[in-house]
């Protein structure tokens, strides 16, 4: 009974595809498959909204949208029909083109932020024999595609011919080229371990327990550092607050889409979501045992939930970041990013590799090696970096 | 320790937020259709006229004097007398406006009218749902619309309504003592010419 309603989708799918003809089934599969990441993450981009929505206003003391329900009737549905009144409103919206804009540019943008983010969830193991295309290198698959997002930020901010636009853009590439850095180096970790950069290896590498406890990456030192040091980065490349430097709405208005109205605006608010979500489900698959149950008796759900569980989690403790933390500086974002974020990353390649040889010597041995490993850096880095900082009243320079 | 402060905030915002589901505190939101806010004795927002009595026409207690018109800073009152005298609530022959109109969509809700009103009979309301499709004839309101019974004004503004009756009260007794020393008088001197 629980397998069934593990391999649902996977049925369902060949069901579905058996009805055509076999020449026509390869494409038919790829099909049915993409609708369905489009469907089941394009519904889940409506719901995280009002969720953030929802959560931000009770961290603030008041309610979220609240009221959006069924149209003509009285029923609120608690405002998640929100979603779809912003999708209407969106493409009722006036399509706004700046006359100096770059038409080509400014249109194919918002096109180029979606696809490399989309096509970021084909390698994802979503549950037990759920993974769109299994690559053997999905892992730099998937960083080589997200990758390509960064030029759509460009192509937005340059073509828009707007000052906020371009220093959201040039604040965006500068941001994500940097965090890039710390964000593979993290997950390289991760491949040492497992051996193969297959995220479905690297799923199965997490399968088990040890009494109560799962084999889940994040369960070990560098796992634990590599985990945070790797959430840090991935709420950088998604441009999430504290590290929203590429929107600022409070210095650039709304930095690389300021000029982008209706539903073209929609879709770079999807591809952020997408991001995240994307980030959320490696993170998971990388440090968070996948699709795996967190303990041996709650197997019986489907692995599939647990992997859109564990993404939705991320998104819910991003919602919580923004809501506490304010926006970084600039300066202060590039120097966490190359002077913290960075060496500690590469100190935990090292102390995952003391993990890999030490795996003969005694548990306690080599926990406490490892831990030291991870704790020791943090605390120097974190003491010098702040040790160096001369903090004095500001004196401020008004152009004359 | 570096991200010691972080933890400390996410521990606060996580308080807000479970909080909010338990604590009234914090969450001190008034949903606004479904639930009012008891609005203070002195919330003001445009004027109204009052009447005594039960018709809203005869009771008027305005005499289209024209002081608020004249008085008015933006000029959103528009008077226009009576050429007769009709008695009012009081029984006493009176003008009365023809046509009283206030423009809420110029009135800025000073209370000069209130204010310079010599008979209590401008007051200031406080109702404040009055939006509307039409922006043009909806926002002008009319003698119809304006007037509001003195219960009103008492349920509104207590102790005001009460000194203003009060204030009534003398001038009522003062008017009819008046009178009816005027009727003595009028009675003594023909008394006076009886014998005469």
């Amino acid at each position: 009974m629980a397998d069934t309603l593990d391999q649902l989708f996977v049925s369902l799918k060949h069901w579905l595809v058996a009805w055509f003809p076999p020449a026509w089934q390869p494409l038919i599969s790829v099909v049915v498959i993409v609708g369905a990441i489009l469907t089941v993450f394009g519904s889940l981009f409506s719901v995280a909204t009002v969720f953030e929505r929802k959560g931000l206003g009770r961290i603030q003391n008041r309610y979220g949208p609240n009221r959006v329900g069924i149209p003509f009737t009285k029923i609120s549905l608690f405002g998640f029909g929100q979603p779809i009144a912003d999708g209407l409103k969106a493409l009722i919206k006036e399509d706004f083109v700046p006359h100096a804009a770059d038409q080509v540019v400014h249109f194919l943008a918002p096109i180029a932020m979606l696809a490399p983010i989309t096509l970021m969830f084909a390698v994802l193991p979503c549950g037990r024999n759920m993974t769109a295309l299994d690559l053997d290198a999905g892992l730099l698959y998937f960083f080589a595609v997200g990758a390509g997002a960064e030029l759509a930020v460009f192509m937005a901010g340059w073509s828009s011919r707007n000052k906020y636009s371009l220093l959201g853009a040039m604040r965006g590439i500068a941001q994500m080229i940097s965090y890039e850095v710390p964000l593979i180096l993290s997950a390289v970790a991760v491949v040492m371990m497992v051996g193969s950069l297959s995220l479905v290896k690297i799923v199965e590498a997490q399968a088990g327990y040890s009494g109560w406890l799962p084999h889940w990456h994040v369960f070990t030192p560098w796992g634990f550092a590599g985990c945070l040091l790797f959430l840090t980065a991935a709420a950088a490349e998604s441009n999430r607050s504290p590290f929203d430097l590429p929107e600022g709405e409070s210095e650039i208005v709304a930095g690389y889409f300021l000029e982008y109205s209706g539903f073209k605006f929609a879709i770079f608010f999807m591809a952020e979501y997408f991001g995240m979500f994307a980030a959320g489900g490696l993170a998971a698959t990388l440090f968070f045992g996948g699709y795996y149950a967190p303990a041996p008796w709650l197997a019986w759900i489907p692995t599939w939930a647990w992997f859109i569980a564990k993404t939705m989690a991320w998104i819910f403790v991003l919602i919580w970041i923004r809501g506490t933390v304010p926006r970084l500086r600039q300066d202060q974002l590039m120097n966490f990013a190359w002077k913290f974020i960075v060496p500690l990353a590469l100190i935990n390649i090292v102390t995952t590799a003391v993990w890999h040889f030490m795996r003969a010597q005694p548990a306690p041995a080599r926990w406490a090696v490892c831990a030291l490993l991870v704790a020791g850096p943090y605390v120097l880095l974190g003491r010098g970096l702040l040790a160096n900082k001369k903090i004095e009243k500001r004196t401020y320079r008004l152009a004359d | 320790m570096l991200g010691e402060a972080i933890i400390k905030g996410l521990a606060v915002t996580a308080k807000n937020f479970f909080g909010s589901y338990v604590s009234k505190e914090r969450l001190p939101t008034i949903q606004y259709p479904e639930a009012r806010q008891a609005l203070a004795e002195r919330v003001r927002n445009f004027p109204f006229l009052v009447y005594d009595g039960g018709d809203w026409e005869k009771g008027l207690r305005c005499v289209a004097c024209q002081i608020c018109e004249k008085e008015c800073p933006p000029k959103c009152i528009y008077i226009k007398r009576s050429s007769a005298k009709k008695p009012n609530a009081m029984g006493r022959a009176q003008f009365y406006p023809v046509v009283f109109d206030i423009d809420t969509s110029v009135c800025m809700g000073c209370q000069i009218c209130v204010e310079v009103c010599p008979f209590d009979s401008i007051k200031m309301n406080n109702e404040f749902e009055l939006c509307n499709s039409d922006r043009f004839g909806a926002l002008l309101l009319h003698k119809q619309q304006l007037a509001r019974s003195s219960e009103y004004y008492h349920q509104l503004h207590p102790g005001e309504a009460a000194e203003a009756d009060a204030r009534l009260a003398v001038e009522k007794a003062r008017m009819e003592a008046r009178a009816k020393a005027k009727m003595a008088a009028g009675s003594g001197s023909a008394q006076k010419k009886g014998p005469a």
